[in-house]
């Protein structure tokens, strides 16, 4: 059965609750190379997108999905505030008007998403931001539903790869953000960004 | 813990109110959107300008509101970047229909929140131009880092462009006066002790009672080297000698000297290093012709200092002298 509304809600829903569960790991994550406030702003993010959620839970899958990119931007603050923003923006336009999405709707929502970080925090993969989870997921779930497979598989898969992702920031020396300015001394920490991508990633797989 | 406050969560709402109730006659604080907006805003025909960023560098930005200098600030959470509602609701209050611009210090949190607010501004039919400021010659690695943070240049740049605004300049040329002050600054901060963010409870960092850290961020972001506490004398030229190079400033250049306490330093402490900074660039050749001493952009509690310089000619000299009039900064006004 392909995913509607109902889904993309409950899949939200999942999302806000895991932030709020690993607030303190987020932020303990941060804490080490930048100022220690990732769970926080985006706990509170996420709990402002709850509050948003019954006005909306009429509407379209695109309208859904904007008006979280809407209230993020409006309540994150720091920098991850406008790229989530953006990614939930991206998303809900390229899914205007949708009802219900077929795998290649899901896929395009993603490329949207990982398309719209990328061209706001001038980020590319390697650099030990949340591109460095988020891109190898949507390559996984591609290749998935490429080759025919249930759009449960592929979301395991792209939750996966994100995971393997985020562990893969672990070595890199970041380029980009607050952590950039210890240099080499952000190697062998964890990016929180990374981290906080498969939080949503997991929490769809879930989901089907 | 120990800080004058009621609560961690209201800090930056009650200190809004302290500086509303304060200064009236200069400004007006809206707290739905929590902006710093002049009293008289928008002034009709007038270039308006706003700044923001995380609170906790008090008096920047609230306290340079007024006649002369910023038409509103946009303050965030402690160390936190505002966000672009606030901005998008400062650039419409200071609107005078001869545009808006946001001087913008080089955080990644404050540079993503300004660039959504300028678009969804611009897409309101408001003209607005941006400018980083980023003067911290700490930060070496421009190609591998975020680029150098935005400091002490900060507070000039407020100052120069609104006075060109005040005098009737257009967007693009305050603008380019705002590029032009901060490629003629540079920075660089120090911190003896580390500071608290109400919300953590408990230091940023831990810095040993016998050291202190060269090149501090003003959100206490890691410095250039940790070592034995100095003489002043001899923290004047660690933080100088990467500033005169950078630039470079050269013999014969007139500056604008500011040294800048970071919120836990007494004037008596930023006059011996004025006084150090004074006998090296007399030493240089270069003249100090304006200068600026006290605490303007700071990080809590920190104790240290930041020096700036800004090479100087008559254009930037005569803004300067302008008159100004606002909390933390007045004069011929």
């Amino acid at each position: 059965m392909a995913p509607d509304r109902a889904c993309v809600l409950a899949w939200l829903r999942r999302s806000a609750q895991a932030l709020h569960e690993q607030r303190q790991y987020l932020s303990d994550l941060d804490a080490a190379i930048g100022d220690g406030d990732h769970g926080i702003n985006m706990d509170r993010g996420f709990t402002a997108v709850l509050d948003k959620l019954p006005a909306v839970a009429e509407a379209d899958i695109g309208t859904i999905l904007k008006t979280v990119g809407t209230t993020l931007v409006s309540t994150v603050g720091g920098a991850s505030g406008p790229l989530y923003g953006t990614a939930f923006l991206r998303a809900g336009t390229a899914l205007a008007g949708k009802q219900e999405l077929q795998p290649s709707d899901v896929a395009l929502g993603m490329d949207a998403a990982l398309e719209g970080i990328m061209a706001r925090g001038r980020a590319q993969r390697g650099e030990k931001t949340m591109v460095d989870a988020l891109a190898p997921a949507v390559d996984a779930f591609k290749a998935s539903i490429n080759v025919g497979q249930p759009v449960a598989d592929a979301l395991e898969a792209a939750a996966a790869a994100g995971e393997q992702g985020m562990l893969a920031t672990i070595p890199l020396v970041a380029t980009k953000g607050r952590a950039s300015y210890l240099g080499e001394r952000s190697a062998g920490h964890q990016d929180p960004g990374a981290t906080s991508v498969t939080l949503f990633l997991r929490a769809m797989q879930s989901g089907r | 813990m120990k800080k004058l406050i009621n609560s961690p969560e209201s800090v930056v709402k009650d200190e809004l109110a302290g500086l509303a109730a304060a200064h009236a006659d200069l400004l007006r604080v809206d707290f739905e959107n929590q902006i710093v907006v002049r009293a008289d805003a928008p002034v009709v025909g007038k270039v308006g300008i706003i700044s923001g960023g995380g609170s906790g560098h008090e008096p920047m930005h609230g306290g340079f509101v007024g006649r002369g200098m910023l038409d509103a600030a946009c303050p965030g959470e402690v160390f936190t970047s505002p966000v672009p509602d606030q901005m998008l609701a400062a650039t419409r209050a200071v609107n005078g229909g001869a545009g808006v611009l946001h001087i913008v210090k080089n955080y990644t949190g404050d540079v993503l929140n300004f660039e959504m607010a300028a678009e969804l501004a611009q897409a309101d039919g408001i003209e607005v131009a941006s400018v980083t400021i980023d003067d911290d010659v700490a930060v070496r690695d421009s190609l591998y880092t975020a680029g150098r943070r935005g400091v002490g240049t900060t507070v000039i740049a407020e100052k120069i462009t609104g006075a060109a605004a005040a005098a009737g300049a257009p967007l693009q040329r305050v603008a380019d006066l705002c590029r032009k002050v901060n490629a003629s600054g540079r920075s660089m901060g120090m911190a003896l002790t580390s500071c608290t963010v109400p919300a953590a409870g408990k230091p940023t960092f831990e810095l040993g009672d016998d050291e202190m850290e060269i090149g501090i961020g003003i959100h206490g972001e890691p410095g250039r080297v940790r070592m034995k506490l100095g003489s002043a004398s001899e923290i004047a030229e660690m933080l100088l000698s990467p500033i005169l190079e950078d630039l470079p400033f050269r013999s014969g250049d007139s500056v604008l000297a500011f040294v800048n306490g970071m919120g836990g330093t007494p004037l008596i402490e930023l006059y011996v290093m004025y006084n150090e900074v004074n006998r090296i660039l007399t030493a240089k050749g270069i003249r100090i012709t304006r200068n600026l001493i006290g605490s303007y952009i700071t990080s809590l509690e920190m104790a240290g200092c930041s020096v700036t310089l800004v090479r100087l000619d008559d254009e930037l000299t005569q803004l300067w002298d302008a008159p100004v009039h606002t909390p933390a900064l007045r004069w011929r006004a």
